[in-house]
């Protein structure tokens, strides 16, 4: 899918075998990895953030959920058990955004350049960064799992298993939207302003904190924009995935979406369509 | 009849008519409801083998006692079967009397559905199987008897005389011998479940409710609700030789396999307290304390307690939790967090799972005994109460 969407004038992009594809991925993957591991700082606040929302935000809201049963749980739940899903979706959608800032700092200083112009097909380069995005979100989320284990949100031993395939797919949407934003962005301070207007409106309006028939309860409308919401899905496909389940909906809606975000992130990465044309002092 | 939304307050207004002074009331009785006669079950059915027994000996059906030197091949054969049948034998049924809804709901423990709804009569409470595992026995209260459920007719095919407004009660291990507690009427009515008679009536405090027999059979504990009392009932006398005075409102009582310990809960004092029977005194109390939650919504009802009375589980009403007690060290380890108002419990007879009603949200939770933790929760009837578990 990735090399078929290509516009750019890559050369001789069949020449390249399996083991090459595999070189190039390994070493996006390491990179990213170690940047993750040598920023401790970023390790540590993409742990507390979800850890500040479930110890102090849920202890105050346990009576939110009031009682009612909500699928996938099959009995009654605390407010905790309930947001959990939510803030790892929450971490992964700061760890895209995180991975889309890094792309703008890359590219100010210039390791973008480094990176484009491998000789292989500029989509599997940039699939390649966000399945290094990815795999670091999936790490922070299991050491929030972890955490969360000694604050009673235990879900089924198999649970941890089947979660795995949703987070690396609610991970890539997430991250293919994040570079698919970052394409945009001419400059790093711009960040704040992708905070503002994507990644607390996403998280809000969404299934995170809150079920969907009690939002409803307060606004139809808003219930409405929730459910149409992207993230909202993949918070619900990681929930039913924590619990053995599968939400098709949520599926079909989160696969879609990856899908278009990663076409327009690699189609505005194009240089011959995407930022170049718009930024004429950015590189390239 | 008076009909009562068993709020945690509402019975506080009752009339309090004090303890009378006669403690037994030995009355001929047959001429009540004309119905002992009646042969729908007849006498040989309620068997004195005990449940345990039955449940051990199900999987081989071998009711005839084997000589010792078959018992072996008998026990190897057992096996077989039940490897054989391996799904069936995991299986048992579920009663839940629905008090509002006047039905008794019938849940499968292996698809944790219900299978059966049973029209019962108005205001159905106490609810236990026979010791033979065939009827079910359900106190009516505003029907003032008890009626008898076939298992596996799964309808009323009978009733059974008792005093005005029977609420909870007490069989012996044989199933000859049943108690039963009649709310309006401070009194225990003593059943013979053989000839199907009452054979005497014990006077105990206003508003008796917690019904257990002592392990060995000789001592029957009554609860009066309004007198704060557990009170002790020599079986073979009739008579009360002790009175032990509890917190307020208690409403069950519960002990341990080995008799070592008696456990009673207090609704309104929101304790359980810990009573030594030999000594009759308290000799500890467990208090609960959930995090966020109000005192006065923790309300102790119902009582489990293992077979190896190491662990115990008390229903703690409006609090919405069950309580997970060290049998030993009376600490409480945690609450579990089930459905709304949660009353009674029972054990399947394996101790694998412990199944809970919630009166106020229409449901029975599952707890994972061995997890200590709720895996389930299934709608029932209205206001569901009681529960009795048995294999089908």
């Amino acid at each position: 899918m990735t090399v078929t969407t290509v516009h750019s004038p890559a050369p001789a992009r069949s020449g390249f075998s399996a083991g090459e594809y595999v070189t190039c991925l390994i070493g996006i993957v390491w990179r990213e990895g170690l940047r993750f591991l040598h920023q401790r700082e970023r390790f540590v606040s993409a742990l507390v953030r979800p850890l500040v929302w479930l110890f102090i935000f849920a202890a105050g809201f346990r009576q939110v959920l009031g009682i009612s049963i909500i699928p996938p749980y099959e009995t009654y739940i605390l407010y905790e058990v309930y947001i959990a899903p939510g803030l790892m979706a929450m971490i992964q959608l700061f760890n895209g955004m995180q991975s889309s800032l890094s792309m703008v700092y890359d590219r100010e200083m210039g390791n973008m350049r480094t990176l484009l112009v491998s000789p292989l097909p500029r989509g599997y380069l940039l699939f390649c960064k966000l399945l290094a995005g990815t795999a670091v979100s999936v790490l922070q989320v299991y050491a929030f799992l972890v955490i969360a284990w000694f604050w009673d949100i235990t879900p089924p031993p198999m649970g941890y298993l089947t979660v795995l395939p949703a987070l690396i797919l609610s991970g890539l949407m997430l991250g293919a939207l994040g570079m698919l934003i970052s394409s945009g962005i001419k400059q790093l301070e711009n960040f704040a302003g992708v905070m503002n207007f994507v990644i607390f409106p996403m998280f809000f309006a969404s299934s995170a904190l809150y079920p969907l028939w009690r939002v409803e309860e307060g606004s139809p409308w808003l219930a409405y924009l929730c459910e149409t919401n992207p993230f909202t899905h993949a918070v619900e496909l990681i929930r039913f995935a924590l619990y053995g389940k599968l939400n098709w909906v949520s599926l079909a809606v989160v696969g879609g979406c990856t899908a278009v975000f990663m076409i327009g992130a690699i189609l505005a990465y194009d240089p011959s369509r995407g930022f170049v044309r718009r930024g004429p002092g950015g590189e390239a | 009849m008076l009909m009562k939304m068993i709020s945690p307050t509402d019975q506080m207004h009752h009339e309090k008519r004090g303890l009378s002074e006669t403690p037994i009331r030995e009355r001929a009785m047959n001429e009540e409801r004309g119905r002992t006669g009646r042969d729908a079950m007849s006498p040989h059915q309620i068997s004195d083998r005990g449940r345990d027994q039955r449940v051990a000996s199900l999987a081989g059906k071998a009711r005839k006692p084997f000589p010792q030197r078959f018992n072996v091949a008998a026990g190897l054969l057992a096996a077989a079967l039940s490897l054989a049948a391996i799904a069936p034998a995991s299986a048992y049924v579920a009663f839940v009397s629905n008090e509002k809804g006047n039905t008794v709901s019938v849940i499968d423990t292996d698809s944790w559905t219900v299978t059966k709804t049973i029209k019962v009569g108005q205001r159905p409470r106490g609810i236990a199987f026979t010791r033979d595992g065939k009827f079910v026995m359900v106190a009516v209260g505003d029907d003032d008897t008890i009626q008898v459920i076939d298992a596996k007719k799964m309808e009323v095919v009978d009733t059974l005389p008792s005093g005005p407004d029977p609420e909870l009660f007490a069989q012996d291990a044989q199933g000859k011998t049943l108690y039963v507690a009649n709310e309006n009427d401070n009194t225990v009515t003593v059943l013979d479940l053989e000839k199907r008679i009452r054979i005497g009536d014990v006077q105990v405090g206003v508003e008796p409710e917690g019904m257990m027999l002592s392990p060995d059979g000789k001592i029957l504990i009554c609860t009066s609700e309004t007198t704060n009392m557990a009170h002790f009932i020599d079986t073979a006398t009739r008579k009360i030789v002790a009175n032990v005075l509890v917190d307020a409102r208690p409403r069950y009582a519960e002990f341990k396999s080995d008799g070592s310990e008696l456990w009673v809960s207090a609704e309104i004092g929101g304790t359980v307290s810990i009573i030594d029977p030999a000594k009759r005194e308290v000799t500890g109390k467990i208090k609960f304390a959930v995090p966020g939650l109000r005192s006065e919504a923790i309300q102790p009802v119902g009582i489990a307690l293992t077979k190896d009375g190491k662990t115990g589980f008390v229903a703690l009403g409006p609090a919405n939790r069950v309580a997970v007690v060290d049998g030993t060290t009376h600490e409480v380890k945690k609450y579990l967090l089930v459905g709304q108002r949660v009353w009674h419990m029972e054990f399947t007879p394996d101790e694998k799972y412990l199944l809970v009603t919630n009166g106020v949200s229409n449901d029975v939770s599952v707890i994972d005994v061995a997890a200590q933790k709720v895996i389930k929760t299934i709608q029932v009837g209205e206001l569901p109460w009681g529960i009795t578990i048995a294999q089908p």
